[in-house]
This record gives C-alpha cells, structure tokens and sequence, in this order.
C-alpha cells in the first residue's frame, strides 16, 4: 500500500513556471476535451440501452482537477487548470458553450476539496482518488441539475453520479497519479516539489 | 489543424466589442436560459440571438459549421430526459416494450434541449469571435483580473496551433527511428498513447522554458504592468449588456405571461 | 550599464550530480564587450541564465554569489535583456509586435512609448514582416531577428547572447551581426556574447573569458592577447582559434547509387508557394553530398523527403532493391534502409537517457549486445557524452544534443544516412569528432548526405555541393 508522500506546504506566492505548467496542461487537456465531446456524443448510439453508464465516461474530463495539482502543489491548480481547459474547449468550440465553463470551474472545486481536506501536504494515492471522485460527483450533479431535471433519481441520477465517481476515481485519480509517475524520469518534474526525490545523475 | 477558425473578419462589429461586455452578455443569457425550466424562455433566447446575427458581421456558413455537433448534443439531451422521466406524464406517444415516452416528458425534454442550443449558440457567438489577447487585455483591464494569471495563460494558449505540428514532428521522429504501428491495432494502440505522452511531456518542458523567457523579460517583478494594447468599454458595449439584459427580461415576461414559465 | 561580478560562483543543475561550473570569480566592468568561450558543455550557456537571474534556488545548487551591480541577480531582472540559446522557445506572444512590446509592458514603459519602440527595434534587426505577423509562422533566422528586437526594445543595460547566430545561413548570420553592431553602436550597455566560432564575433567585443571544460575560467583578459597568449591551450581544449589548422579527409571514388531523388516536390498546408519544387538528384555509396542555400530555401524539407518521412506532392525518392518509394516503406523497413537526423535534435529524441538514445537504432536492428554495446561506449566516449550516459536527452546543452542525435543515427549504421546540420553548435574538437566520424563511415561505404551551413565541414570532408535556392536546385558542384 503506497503511503501519502508528505511534502511542504504550498508557500507564498506562485511562480511563473507554475502558473504557465497549469495554463499549458489546460490547453493540452482543453484540446483532449474537445475531441472528447465527439467520443460522447458518438458513444450515444452505443449506450443508449443504459444512458446512466455514459457516466463510466467521464474520468477523462477530469485529469487536469487532479493532475496539475499533483505537479505543482499550490492551493488553486486545480481549479484554474481545469476551467482553464473548459475554456480552450470552448474557444475551439464546444457543444456546451459558456456553461462548460461554468461546469469546469464546479469541477475544479470538487478537485480542491479533496487537497484542502489534506492542508495541501497530501499528495498520494488516497488524495488523488478522492479528488477525482469529488470533482467527478461535482461535475455530475451540475449535469443532473442542468441537462437532466427531469431524470428519475433511482434509473438516472444515482447510477449516473455513482458510475462517474468511479470512472473519475480511477481515469482521474489513479490515471494522474501514473501519469505523474511515469513523467518523473523524463526530468520535466525537476523544478517541482513532486520531481525532487529522483535520483541524481 | 488545430486553430481558432474565426467565423467574421476582424473589423466585424462583433469582433470589436468589447470581450469582457461580451462574456457579459453571454453569462446574463445563459444563466437566465439555465434558471428557466420551460421551454419558451430558451426558445425566445434563441430566437433574440438569430435577430441580432446579421448585425454582427459573422459569416453564417462557418457559424453554421460550428453549430452542427450542438443538433447531435441537442438531440441526446432530449431523449435521455424524455426516456428517463421520472414519470412519464401527459399522453403516451411511444411504447416500445418496457420504454414509454409521454408528451408532457417529451415537451420537458425539448425545453432542456434548447437550453443546450442557447448556451452552444452564445458560446460561439463570444468565442468563436474574440481574439485571445484581446481577451486578455480586458480581462486585466476591465475586470482587473490578475495580470500574471491571464497573460500566463495567454502565452499558453499560443502553444494551441502548435500542438499539431508537435504531434506530426514526434510521429515522424518515430517513423524515422523505425518506430510505428502498422496494422497491428495493439501495437497501434500503444504507440497512440505512448505519442501523446511524449506530447505531454513535450508540453511541460515547453511550459518551463517559456516560463523562463518570461522572467527573463521582466514578467516576474512587482512593478505594475502598462498595457501595450488599451481595451475600454464603449457606449457601444454597455449597449451590447444592456441589450443583452433586455433580451432576457423580455423572454421571460412574455413567459410568464404566457402562463409557461418555471423554474 | 551595471557592473557584473560573481564571487565564487558553482551551479549545479536539479537532478545532476556533477556541478555545471565551479569556481568562478570574475569582474566585467560596466560597458565592457566581452566573448565567452568554452568547449560545448563548459556551462556558458549557465552562465548568462545565471546573470539573468533564472537560476533560482528551485532549480538547482548554488554556491558563491552572482552580484549586479551589488545586487543579486534575481531582483535586477529588469535591466538585463538574454537572447536565448534556441530561439524558438523565447517567443511569448502570438502577434510578432505584441511579442516585443512584452518585455516594455513589464517594465511599465507607458503605452505612448510602447509602439514607436517596437517599430524601432523591429527595424533595427531587420525584421522583414509588420508587427501583426503570425509568431509562429517564421523561419529560424526571422525568429532570432524577432528575438533580439524583443531584447533591444527594452534597452538593457547588460546584453546577454548565446550563439545569436547559430542556424542562420552565411549572409543571415552576417545581417544579424550587422544588426547587433549597429544597435551596440547606439548603447553603452555591458554585452556578454557566447559564441563558438571566434573569427565572427572578434571585431564586436573587447575581452575574451574561457571556461575550461569543468566550468571554471581558464583564460581571461583583452581578445587579442588572450588568443595569441594561450591559443594553442585553448585550441586543444576545443576553442576555435581563427587560423588554427583544420582536419581535411577528402573521400574516395564514389561507388554505385544508394538513393535516388526525382523531381521531388511539397507544398506545406496553406503556404503559398511550394517549400520544394521537382529536385532530382542521386547519392552514392561512399560519398557525401552538401546540401546549402539560404534560409527558408527548402532543404530541410529536401531531407524530409529524401528520408522517407513525408509524402512529396510530386516526385519519389527510391533505393535500389526497393520497388516501392520509400514513403511508402513500413517504419521499421526504412529505419534498416535509411537513418535521418533533424534540424532541432530535440524532435528526434525517442528514449528517456543517452545511453539508450543511441543503443536504441542498433537494438530496432537486432545487433547482438555486446556489439551495441562496444558501439554505444565508442560513441559516448569520443563525443565526450560518457559522463552523461543516465542523463535525459532534454537537459542537455545545445551542443552536447546535437551530438547526440547525430551520434544515434550513427550507431544504427544504416546504408544511407542523411543530417540536417549535423555541427551546429560543437566546439572545435567535438567537430573535429563528428568530421571524423563522418568520413569513417563514408570511408566504409555508407552515402551521406549532409544539409549544412557549414562552409568548414564540407570542406574538410570535399563534399560534393548540392545548392538550392527557393526550392530548385540552384547549382551542382564539387565543393
Ligand atoms: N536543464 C538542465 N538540467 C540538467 N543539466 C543541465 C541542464 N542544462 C544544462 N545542463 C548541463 O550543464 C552543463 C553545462 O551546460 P550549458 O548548457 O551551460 O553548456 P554550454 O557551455 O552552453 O554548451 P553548448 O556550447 O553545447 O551550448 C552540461 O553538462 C549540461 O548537460
Ligand atoms: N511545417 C511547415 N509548415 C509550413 N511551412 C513550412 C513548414 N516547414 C517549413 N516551411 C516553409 O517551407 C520553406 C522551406 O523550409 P525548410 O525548413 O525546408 O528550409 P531550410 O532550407 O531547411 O531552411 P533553414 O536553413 O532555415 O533550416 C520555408 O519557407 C518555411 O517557412
Ligand atoms: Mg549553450
Ligand atoms: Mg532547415
């Protein structure tokens, strides 16, 4: 069982290399997103015998709430990376309009919840689950509320919700946490606190 | 390839307003459109907003392009609201064994459908015509936003039509050192994911280094930054808001009126 | 005008053991023009980003201090303008005014003022396009134009250069340099210029420092003295001493055709006019063909298309015992048949570390180990890449990739090689290197062929001479 990496608290005030790791994981996912709306919207067909299960989905649109934060650790990266790439797919055009941005910004909140609740020191596996399942419940409730009032709560709703925390516990949650793992041999990690431990050559 | 493909010229009316006044009006039309819960207020919403197009300047075969996958959106939303009714009311249009679709839950399912038109419509309206730095330059100077958070993202946002030339640089470096998936979908698959890792990865570094060239300009320091470009709000734009606000009152007395609206 | 002082200066990169400069104390006195020197890897590059204040405490070790002006560097940011090494990362902007009008907007020049110093500095460097230009739609010489109006407009009192010239063609590095004297002429701002090519950049500055090869000054003082003082030292530890002897390995009679290019073609999407238009020539075993002409005159593309890795619009590129053309080969096929090395190394790197970037064409081609092996150590120890072995391709300094790509190209050994400016940036005995091993595998009958900038090497090599201009041929000649 791998055990929370304790790190120091986020201090003080960003640096520039934060602020543009953040804006630039938001246009790459931005971009994700958008080519995503297309794999949702051509999955409908697909799962139109249980529309809850879209839900399984949603992960995807969830990484940057969990990842830019793993990388570099302040209070807020996850909020502005994720809205921020709600924005780029609405600048190239999403099917969502405003409101995606809206959505990212509740799903980025979601994401903080889980690394406020850890003081911003915790940055391991359990973190990064549980922000991806809250940014995922987050995004989820906004849909039900917004696209689908009218659903039933036990045929829709639920299973819809429960199926995209699990989806965004594991794509988001642990998909980040491999993620950052795997970048850490790639040297791009050095100038953050996740990318400190490795071994000098 | 991936770029902004701008749907009107750059001296379109709707090109020179004001972006914040834009997002303005944007964000008093949709969330008036995600309040209502019937289907006239959307369906007026839209209506105003097709009223307003010729105005613009925007050219109507490249809106029309944009707007196509909002009808695929659209229609999901509908039937999926439609199907999973919590009760199907009104008169049974549909059995198809177990799945029944009434009227009343059908009609509901078409009013979110609109919603989704609305907010689809105006987002492109705002986006597909505003110039990042633009946007930019208001957001710091209209709304006083901090100005290291949006011109840091402005930067990156450049990067946007350079991720596909990235992707076609790393496969060909691949090609070139013997690497590709031919026809085997495993190898394929792998190789796809492998190559946006790189693309990640590439973008990371790239995020370092153009942090640096930043700071080594004098981004980083506590001196306020002046503005090369000066963004203002015009007559014209608080029109733009006021115009904006009017459009939803309306939409929505003439619902109420109608007896229609809920929220 | 600052003065520049480091007291016992050592960097040591985040994620390096060894420390890339040790042991610097040194004084540049305010208006001084002064050329760093030092073979590739020596941390001169280090060197001007520690001046402009990037080497903060996140980034690596620090030892000793780096002072402006009394100060320390971080917080002077403001006065010190750097060209970077690449210039293609430096851009921040979309628009190519705006680029520029960055840096004065972070130094609060009141908007008034912005415009007319853009518009001065876009002409002082010759920027050939208006400032809505697109960024990212420009050559390499037309970005390091770009580049340095970005630096000029904000009026630094201390101008940091690394390698301004590096990649540009023969006349562009000179309307660069004419660019530089001119804005220089106008200033009295201190310059530290790195530059490898000595004889360029004599007539611009007025000190010469050299790093040794572990970082730490070995020579310093007035440009003249210090060349003809220590010019054979330096020379040894790779600095290229104008008038020191060049190597020359002219080959022998060239052997059947390995390669064949006709009347290749390509237009990029959305450009407006064809970047190659119907080349045709022929390669042969055992011979080096260069490939020259201006910037922008299609010979990157010309590689591209003889390698296989794109489609011409026209044209096939072929090798003998292949019916198909080799775009058309499967990846794996063309690795075996054709080796390619880019423009910017950065793009070819496939693996996470040196040692399997050049183990990784052999192992594609199923040598034996111990024979990748004796191969991969070979290679590491004669491009002086050894210590680096286990470090990732992408923390390497300009130099030290280059040789990297070309040295992984090398090691698969295929039949046909093709390198797009296979020297840019080395030192003079990393490219004595490279000269020797080009000719080594030439000497064995592999084709080459070589786009260069590079008057020396094809020279050395007597390379025949394939020069284009606008994406025709312009002329064929033995160099
Ligand atoms: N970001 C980095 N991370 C780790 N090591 C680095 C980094 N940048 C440079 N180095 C290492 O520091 C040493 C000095 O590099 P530097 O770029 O200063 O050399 P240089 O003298 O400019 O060489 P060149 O002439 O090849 O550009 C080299 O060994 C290089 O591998
Ligand atoms: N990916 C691309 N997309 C669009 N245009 C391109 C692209 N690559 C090159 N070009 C254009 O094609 C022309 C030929 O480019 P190429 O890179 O072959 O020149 P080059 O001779 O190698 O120049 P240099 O000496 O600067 O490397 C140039 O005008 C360039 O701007
Ligand atoms: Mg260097
Ligand atoms: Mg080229």
């Amino acid at each position: 069982m791998p055990t929370d990496s304790t790190a120091p608290a986020a201090p003080g005030r960003w640096r520039t290399v934060d602020i543009l790791t953040c804006a630039v994981l938001a246009v790459a996912f931005g971009v994700v997103f958008w080519a995503w709306n297309f794999v949702w919207a051509g999955l409908d067909p697909v799962l139109a015998f249980l529309p809850p299960l879209k839900g399984i989905l949603y992960g995807v649109w969830l990484i940057p709430a969990v990842l830019a934060p793993l990388i570099v650790r302040r209070v807020g990266a996850g909020l502005l990376t994720e809205a921020l790439a709600a924005t780029v797919s609405a600048l190239l055009g999403s099917v969502w309009g405003v409101l995606v941005i809206y959505q990212g910004l509740l799903q980025g909140l979601g994401g903080e919840i889980a690394f406020a609740a850890g003081r911003y020191r915790r940055f391991g596996t359990a973190t990064a689950v549980a922000a991806g399942a809250l940014a995922c419940v987050a995004a989820t409730l906004f849909d039900v509320v917004v696209w689908y009032p009218d659903t039933a709560l036990w045929a829709f709703k639920i299973p819809y919700i429960a199926f995209a925390a699990l989806s965004g516990a594991i794509v988001a949650g642990l998909g980040s946490k491999a993620l950052v793992a795997a970048m850490l041999p790639t040297g791009v990690l050095d100038r953050f606190p996740a990318g400190r431990e490795r071994a000098r050559i | 390839m991936l770029t902004f493909a701008p749907v009107c010229g750059p001296d379109a009316p709707i090109a020179r307003a004001n972006p914040v006044a834009k997002l303005a009006a944007v964000a008093l039309v949709t969330v008036v459109a995600l309040v209502a819960g019937d289907w006239l207020t959307p369906l007026l919403l839209l209506a105003a907003m097709l009223i307003v197009l010729p105005f613009t300047g925007i050219r109507a075969r490249p809106l029309a392009r944009r707007l196509r996958w909002l009808w695929l959106a659209a229609g999901t939303v509908v039937i999926v609201n439609a199907l999973f009714a919590a009760e199907q009311t009104g008169r049974i249009l549909l059995t198809l064994g177990p799945v029944a679709i009434g009227s009343g839950a059908l009609l509901d399912g078409v009013a979110i459908g609109l919603r989704v038109c609305v907010a689809a419509t105006a987002g492109v309206l705002v986006f597909a015509t505003t110039d990042p730095t633009d946007l930019a330059d208001a957001l710091t100077q209209q709304l006083k936003a901090p100005p290291r958070f949006t011109i840091g993202s402005l930067a990156a946002l450049r990067l946007l039509p350079l991720l596909g030339a990235e992707w076609n640089q790393i496969t060909t470096a691949r090609r070139a050192r013997g690497l590709e998936g031919g026809w085997n979908p495993v190898r394929r698959t792998r190789l796809f994911a492998s190559t946006m890792f790189a693309l990640l990865v590439g973008a990371i570094r790239r995020a370092g280094r153009l942090a640096a060239a930043m700071d080594a300009r004098g981004f980083d320091t506590e001196i306020p930054r002046t503005h090369a470009r000066e963004q203002r709000m015009r007559p014209g734009d608080w029109a733009v808001i006021a115009l904006a606000a009017g459009a939803a009152a309306a939409a929505v007395a003439v619902s109420v009126a109608a007896g229609t609206f809920t929220v | 005008m600052i003065p520049v002082e480091f007291r016992g200066y050592a960097w040591r990169h985040a994620g390096r053991r060894a420390q890339a400069v040790t042991g610097v104390d040194l004084r540049v006195e305010p208006g001084e023009r002064v050329l760093l020197l030092g073979p590739s890897g020596s941390g001169k590059s280090t060197l001007l980003a520690a001046l402009a204040g990037l080497l903060t405490e996140d980034a690596g070790d620090q030892d000793g201090e780096v002072l402006l002006d009394g100060k320390s560097a971080a917080d002077q940011r403001g006065r010190v303008g750097i060209l970077f090494q690449d210039p293609e990362t430096q851009l921040v902007m979309a628009r190519a005014g705006d680029d520029v009008a960055f840096g004065l907007e972070n130094q609060a020049v009141p908007r008034g003022e912005i415009w007319p110093r853009v518009h001065d500095a876009l002409r002082a460097v010759g920027f050939p396009y208006g400032p809505d230009r697109d960024t990212h739609a420009l050559s390499g010489g037309e970005q390091q134009r770009l580049a340095l109006a970005g630096v000029l407009a904000r009026r630094p009192e201390l101008i940091l250069l690394d390698e301004p010239t590096a990649n540009l063609d023969p006349e562009g590095a000179q309307g660069v340099r004419d660019a530089l004297r001119a804005a220089l002429a106008e200033t009295d701002a201190t310059l530290i210029v790195v530059e490898h090519r000595v004889a360029d950049i004599l007539d611009l500055v007025d000190r010469v420092i050299a790093l040794g090869p572990g970082g730490t000054p070995i020579a310093d003082g007035p440009a003249a003295r210090v060349l003809a003082d220590h010019g054979d030292a330096l020379a040894a530890q790779g600095v290229w001493v104008p008038g020191a002897p060049l190597p020359h390995r002219p080959g022998g009679t060239p052997g059947d055709t390995a390669l064949r290019g006709d009347g290749l073609a390509l237009t990029y999407p959305g450009a407006a006019r064809p970047a190659l238009d119907g080349v045709t020539f022929e390669l042969r075993q055992g011979e080096l063909l260069a490939v020259t002409g201006p910037n922008g005159s299609g010979k990157s593309t010309l590689a591209l298309l003889a390698g296989g890795l794109a489609k011409p619009d026209a044209g096939t590129a072929t090798v003998p015992g292949e019916r198909r053309p080799l775009h058309r080969l499967p990846a794996r096929r063309l690795a075996t048949r054709v080796g390619s090395v880019f423009q910017d190394p950065e793009h070819q790197f496939v693996t996470a570390t040196v040692r399997d970037e050049l183990a990784f064409g052999s192992k594609q081609a199923g040598w034996p180990k111990d024979r990748i092996d004796a191969r991969v150590a070979e290679l590491l120890d004669r491009l002086r890449l050894a210590p680096l072995a286990e470090a990732n391709p992408h923390t390497l300094s300009g130099g030290e990739a280059r040789r990297l790509s070309v040295a992984g190209a090398l090691a698969a050994a295929p039949g046909v090689l093709l390198l797009d400016e296979p020297t840019f940036g080395q030192d003079r005995r990393t490219w004595g290197e490279l000269v020797d091993l080009t000719a080594d595998i030439r000497d064995e009958g592999t084709a080459l062929l070589a786009v260069t900038h590079d008057r020396d090497f094809a020279a050395a090599l007597g390379a025949r001479e394939l020069a284009l201009e606008n994406g025709r041929t312009a002329g064929e000649v033995p160099c």
